[in-house]
């Protein structure tokens, strides 16, 4: 199935959550994957929407992030893209280092990288796409949505 | 989503119901600087209702634990979930807090 679901969200920090939970309720109990769905999947979705609204959009509301929910072949692929001008992942140092550790942010895109099996950006740097690889069987809800 | 804040002689205990995320992290930072600055030393933030902590939430404990350590204080945490300890423990913030899995552990001879 492609772009099973699409939201197109307004740049406002306090609708991460309720997005993040309503595509997580689109998608079936998936049994022992549960805490993929749960953790994996919750704490990538979640930090890619909050560069995308912090740092991309700059906190602008005029703004958007549009979010792409596939579920193909046992792989959950979120794209989820800001209106920003992009930026390159590979200036984000390493927050585990020593130096880093004491430091209040960076770990956004860490903990998208260790918790999903591929993250993947755009040339220009707006668009991350997230993908967990599930066992077969689980699937997502309904169709797509404006 | 809120936090309860509490005194246990001199202890501050703050409780995070629901989530600590982007959303409401100020609101927490807010509180527990209030106390600090209010001579408070001793603080334990407790997540035993807590389901999710996102990485801006992470960022406001490191920064909390800093100005309480400069002010001769120290910030524990206690109770938290599975899922909670992995995140802790991937972003390795696990060796920069003294976590416990009660409260009253973490108030115990502070």
């Amino acid at each position: 199935m492609d772009n099973d679901l699409v939201l197109e969200i307004p740049t406002d920090i306090r609708s991460i959550e309720h997005t993040v939970e309503y595509v997580m309720s689109r998608c079936h109990d998936c049994g022992g994957q549960a805490r993929l769905l749960r953790l994996n999947f919750r704490v990538g979705l979640t930090e890619a929407l909050s560069n995308a609204m912090l740092y991309g959009n700059g906190h602008d509301p005029s703004k958007s992030v549009r979010v792409e929910v596939t579920m193909v072949g046992g792989r959950l692929q979120a794209r989820i893209t800001d209106q920003g001008t992009g930026f390159d992942p590979s200036s984000i140092p390493d927050p585990t280092a020593p130096d880093n550790l004491l430091k209040c942010g960076g770990r956004g895109l860490f903990l998208m990288r260790q918790l999903c099996d591929e993250v993947s950006y755009n040339d220009q740097g707006n668009e991350v796409t997230l993908v967990l690889r599930l066992e077969q069987g689980a699937a997502l809800e309904g169709g797509a949505q404006a | 989503m809120g936090f309860q804040v509490s005194q246990n002689g001199d202890v501050t205990l703050v409780e995070v119901e629901g989530q600590l995320i982007v959303g409401n992290r100020q609101e927490l930072k807010q509180r527990v600087l209030e106390q600090l600055e209010g001579g408070d030393r001793k603080f334990v933030i407790d997540f035993s209702n807590t389901g999710y902590i996102d990485s801006s939430g992470l960022g406001v404990l490191v920064s909390l634990s800093k100005k309480i350590r400069e002010q001769g204080g120290e910030l524990r945490l206690s109770n938290l979930n599975e899922d909670l300890r992995t995140l802790f423990e991937l972003t390795k913030l696990d060796t920069l807090f003294r976590i416990t899995n009660t409260k009253e552990e973490a108030l115990e001879g502070f």
